[in-house]
């Protein structure tokens, strides 16, 4: 069981990485979040509270805690910057 | 409403679109076009370019549902949005909101709505490449996050 990550904007040059296959035993956005923020320091403040924007998945912008199947793509937004 | 929204690298073409969308825009009375382009000189060294990235499908859909907003708000009868991404030379056109509505106050909000929010909820990133060859994201400002603000009353 794996999850698609993408990563937008600052994100891809702090954290050196614009997609991965994450393996997923099922979970929510938060439980991701936990888990990405436990590879290190720098990981937790790239993804501090403030720094994500919000989280996708599967193409639906998600507003407060969801779960994330398996086989799902979940893109992580940094604060948003057009117009 | 009629609403057609596109990202895309290429420059477009003000008059072309306003003639295309007054083909959709019923009895309107009125129609606000608003079209931003790249600054130069934000920062003391100048802009070589400015390169933009999106969440293609999902972005499509957070302006839309920006539109729709608005359309509930005042009388829209049709709407273009285009936004540019990729890199962008100083002076380029970014962004163009296209509002055709039956009475032009409500042609205004709409579009000053629709730019407030897309500059705060629509996922876009920027990313300023300077002359000197260094560069840096652009970091999200709270003063845009004030100007959404006011539609909340």
């Amino acid at each position: 069981m794996s999850i698609t990550l993408l990563y937008f904007g600052v994100l891809k040059d702090t954290l050196g990485c614009s997609t991965e296959t994450l393996a997923w035993d099922g979970g929510t956005t938060a439980t991701l979040l936990d888990v990405l923020r436990g590879r290190g320091e720098e990981w937790a403040l790239a993804l501090a509270p403030g720094k994500v924007f919000r989280l996708v998945v599967n193409q639906q912008i998600v507003r407060g805690d969801a779960a994330i199947p398996d086989g799902a793509e979940v893109g992580i937004l940094p604060p948003v910057t057009g117009g | 409403m009629y609403c057609d929204i596109t990202v895309q690298t290429a420059a477009f073409d003000l008059g072309a679109e306003e003639l295309a969308l007054r083909a959709h825009a019923g009895d309107a009375g009125a129609l606000v076009a608003f079209q931003g382009m790249v600054r130069a000189h934000d920062e003391a060294t100048p802009l070589a370019a400015l390169f933009l990235e999106h969440y293609p499908g999902v972005t499509e859909a957070e302006i839309r549902r920006i539109a729709e907003q608005a359309a509930a708000r005042w009388p829209v009868s049709a709407c273009r949005v285009i936004h540019r991404v990729g890199a962008l030379a100083p002076g380029e056109p970014i962004v163009l909101v296209l509002i055709a509505a039956g009475h032009r106050a409500g042609a205004f909000a709409a579009a000053e709505y629709l730019m407030d929010y897309l500059k705060t909820q629509a996922p876009f990133w920027k990313r300023e490449d300077f002359v000197d060859g260094s560069s840096r994201w652009v970091e999200a400002k709270a003063s845009d996050d004030a100007a959404c603000g006011r539609w909340h009353d």
